[in-house]
């Protein structure tokens, strides 16, 4: 970045904030050069860490001013780079956001601030029997303002939907620092959906100062079947099989061998070890009803091939059952010094093609890939295994990975799923959308953000970056 | 491209280039519906039919002008439904009315509405392109949700060509329960009991009679009739529903009727007239000759807004059909128009005069 240090910018913060909540100095704005995506880094101008909205109002005005980009951050969990600095831009931290403003249990809503942790809401509710039901594997560290701006979804959003089904209200401060109150406690607002606009938009619409969630009765009780497989087809075959059979699982998960070996290792579970893929599916519900769905679930999953099935027989062998799945990036985390996740949604029709597939490139680029997949919902995370410090392996992962999404796209799915696009799959955006389509996304952005001042450069491809990414394409075919 | 969508395409880029404004029209059973329209009419049903239904995918995706009836139809075949049950005002009904309209009936408060099961749509923009977001499957984050941004936009950002939508196996057991409880009453408990894990489907109350909708697995609603007390309805409880749903129950027959949206615990409104609760309390229909500005205002207290969902043309253009936006939303509504119709061809005042 060879544009002059903002000065003036830097100033202005200063006097707007204490001390502690900015930062400059290299070793302190280190922590931030990157998310979840540890694959890219940038440093930042400043981190602010604003305390209270009139604050981070603040910032975005003399930002705006100034006509330095801002880039909205909470626990910096995200997987596609979403809140990777950009050069020359400010972080802003929501960090310090971090109170639960209201819990209505009566009309079932939480109001939180941006910096909750998505645990928290539901640990804040459980008194009155309620959660808060998108579970992403971090929820232990991710905070709800970024499940909007991801439009997170977890295990259990077959059954109760992702972010944006349980999100009612958002008080978002647009890049000018304008504060719009967009949905509301009521079911329905005037006017366009603009919630629906603003979740998933990665930080480049507007800036989440609050939220009113959905708060969910907490099932009485759960169970989980775990199936063995001895073949990807007659898995994905069974997971139809489920759904034909008019049963939404609350969970409906696969992993394949390669991943069931990493969590068994890790976790024992008492995983089979010998299956080619190996299915989750729980329900929940009132003790009748999930005693009437589990036969259910028995019966289908016999009559499709199952090899083996196990029934959890209390909640400590259900949470067994789920431990390894919930571990498997960390478990696979220790297999390999770094890994790539993908996070394409096929059509699940497609899952053994797309496996073998994927096993087929896994040997063409010589890098080991696991896959864990939310059956339910055909949304597949291969995790690629490779060593940046061995020359070229990042390349080849990414290479790898790219072909990954552009065949989800091919069999008629998505390049991502619930992870974002962020800077990771900014060039297979290229292949999901025409030049059309993206430029009607630029054109949204536009209508919020004109100067492009949010988050510049993530979610949406610029036409050249297009053309450089089908170029690259040609080169590859021609080789 | 089908012979039909080519024709919307050189309809709609006639329209941009002469700056036509366009009334887009599918079954006509919303003609009632929103700001009176203005424009020539460019009809859509003769793009029609299902274009994919792959139950075991949990979608369907149809052309706009099909039939809603016909929907329906394919997927009870498979046992499968739209949880969030449009209203049927006509049986000429369309699938782009449907999303375009974004209503969603009696399930609502417990199944999601309209726009949570938009999975993409494929539309012409005001320039005459035909642009795709979204797509058939569950999770997609690729882009900004444009797809769900279409339902309830009333038309005026694009002709919808094609819609995907989400569809959910028919729930296993039904059972509908009615109660005699006062108005305050009727609000608190199906609030109380759709904070448990009883399988609520639906409720309405009116009259002094609460009628609750129970569905799901047998054993759950089996259990929640033993422990909700109440008289069971049995016979003409499914009319009942798709009554209400449809609205040909003889409380809709009205000249003028207010539809408004609340948080679901907001105490009775104690406003004029006649009063028809559903979503557990988060939808008040209410037939009242109070003054609008004195409606809004009660429902704005609330947190709610009120839409003047049946009225003359007059009282329409005096007071305005949907609640009015503040200015820094309604110069996002301006921008987004502006956005995927630089024209301002589609559907000109429909949603909001100036819009």
């Amino acid at each position: 970045m060879n544009a002059p240090i903002p000065h003036a910018l830097l100033a202005e913060l200063a006097a707007l904030l204490p001390p502690d909540a900015l930062l400059t100095a290299p070793e302190e704005l280190k922590p931030y050069e990157c998310d979840g995506l540890t694959a890219y880094r940038q440093l930042p101008l400043a981190v602010t860490l604003p305390s209270d909205e009139a604050q981070v109002i603040a910032i975005l005005k003399a930002c705006h001013r100034h006509g330095v980009p801002v880039v909205a951050r909470g626990a910096g969990t995200g997987l596609s780079g979403g809140a990777t600095p950009v050069a020359g831009g400010v972080i802003l931290s929501l960090a310090k956001f971090m109170r639960i403003l209201e819990i209505d249990p009566a009309a079932r809503t939480a109001r939180v601030q941006p910096g909750v942790r998505n645990l928290a809401i539901s640990e804040a509710a459980a008194p009155y029997g309620l959660y808060y039901a998108p579970d992403p594997s971090s929820q232990i560290a991710c905070t709800i303002g970024g499940n909007v701006a991801e439009n997170s979804g977890g295990v259990h959003c077959l059954k109760y939907g992702l972010t944006v089904h349980n999100i009612l209200a958002l008080r978002v401060a647009l890049v000018d620092g304008t504060v719009v109150e967009i949905g509301s406690a009521a079911l329905d607002s005037p006017g366009y959906d603009l919630l629906a606009l603003m979740i998933g938009s990665e930080g480049m619409l507007g800036v989440v100062l609050e939220a009113t969630v959905k708060l969910t009765p907490r099932p009485q009780t759960a169970r989980v079947v775990m199936a063995s497989f001895d073949d990807l087809t007659q898995a994905g075959e069974a997971v139809a099989a489920i759904i034909a059979a008019g049963i939404i699982p609350a969970g409906l998960e696969m992993m394949d061998r390669p991943a069931t070996a990493a969590v068994e290792d890790f976790v024992h579970a008492g995983y089979d070890l010998t299956a080619e893929a190996i299915l989750l599916a729980e329900s929940d519900g009132t003790p009748e009803e999930v005693e009437e769905e589990i036969a259910a679930l028995q019966a289908v999953l016999s009559s499709a091939g199952a090899r083996e099935l196990r029934v959890s027989q209390s909640e400590a062998e259900r949470l067994k059952f789920w431990a390894g799945r919930k571990a498997a990036f960390p478990a696979v985390g220790r297999l390999t010094p770094d890994y790539l996740c993908m996070d394409g949604t096929i059509p699940r029709k497609h899952l053994a093609h797309v496996l073998t597939r994927i096993g087929e490139l896994s040997q063409q680029y010589g890098l080991r890939c696991a896959n864990v997949f939310h059956a339910g919902d055909g949304n597949l995370h291969p995790l690629i295994m490779f060593d940046a410090n061995l020359p070229g392996e990042l390349e080849r992962a990414t290479e790898f990975g790219a072909r990954i999404l552009e065949l989800s796209v091919d069999v008629g799915g998505t390049i991502t799923g619930e992870h974002g696009v962020g800077i990771e799959k900014i060039g297979q955006m290229c292949v999901q959308f025409t030049r059309e389509e993206l430029e009607a996304f630029h054109a949204v952005k536009a209508a919020f953000d004109p100067r492009g001042l949010l988050n510049p450069g993530k979610a949406v491809p610029t036409p050249r970056r297009c053309s450089e990414y089908r170029l690259a394409g040609s080169a590859r075919e021609a080789a | 491209m089908s012979d039909t969508a080519a024709q919307l395409i050189e309809r709609v880029r006639e329209a941009a280039q002469s700056g036509t404004p366009l009334f887009i029209r599918g079954g006509g059973s919303k003609d009632f519906y929103g700001e009176p329209p203005a424009g020539e009419p460019l009809e859509v049903r003769g793009h029609a039919g299902i274009v994919a239904y792959e139950p075991t995918e949990l979608f369907i995706t149809a052309r706009c002008g099909t039939p809603l009836a016909d929907i329906e139809a394919a997927l009870a075949e498979k046992g499968q439904c739209l949880p969030f049950e449009p209203p049927r005002f006509s049986p000429a009904s369309t699938l782009g009315g449907v999303v375009a309209a974004g209503l969603s009936g009696p399930r609502r408060a417990s199944a999601g509405a309209l726009r949570d099961y938009v999975l993409g749509v494929k539309l012409i923009d005001g320039r005459g392109r035909e642009l795709h977001f979204g797509g058939q499957v569950m999770k997609n984050v690729a882009g900004y949700d444009v797809s769900r941004l279409m339902a309830g936009s009333l038309g005026t950002l694009g002709v919808l060509l094609e819609a995907s939508l989400k569809v959910l196996p028919r729930p296993a057991a039904e059972a509908t329960l009615c109660f005699a409880l006062s108005e305050a009453e009727a609000l608190e408990k199906p609030n109380r009991w759709a904070g448990q894990p009883w399988p609520m489907a639906a409720s309405a109350w009116h009259a002094g009679v609460l009628y609750v909708r129970l569905a799901g697995a047998r054993a759950a609603v089996a259990a929640a009739v033993k422990q909700l007390g109440g008289e069971k309805v049995g016979a003409g409880e499914t009319a009942f529903w798709d009554a209400l749903r449809d609205q040909t129950l003889p409380f809709f027959a009205a000249e003028t009727l207010w539809r408004l949206a609340v948080p679901p615990t907001a105490p009775p409104l104690a406003l004029a007239g006649e009063t028809l609760i559903e979503w557990g309390g988060a939808l008040r229909w209410l037939k009242s000759d109070a003054p609008a500005q004195a409606i809004r205002a009660k429902a704005a207290a609330v947190g709610g807004h009120a839409t003047l969902w049946r009225a003359p043309e007059a009282m329409k253009r005096a007071v305005g059909v949907f609640s009015p936006l503040p200015a820094p939303l309604m110069q996002l509504h301006k921008n987004l128009k502006a956005a995927f119709d630089p024209q301002g061809i589609f559907n000109p005042g429909r949603l909001y005069p100036n819009l």
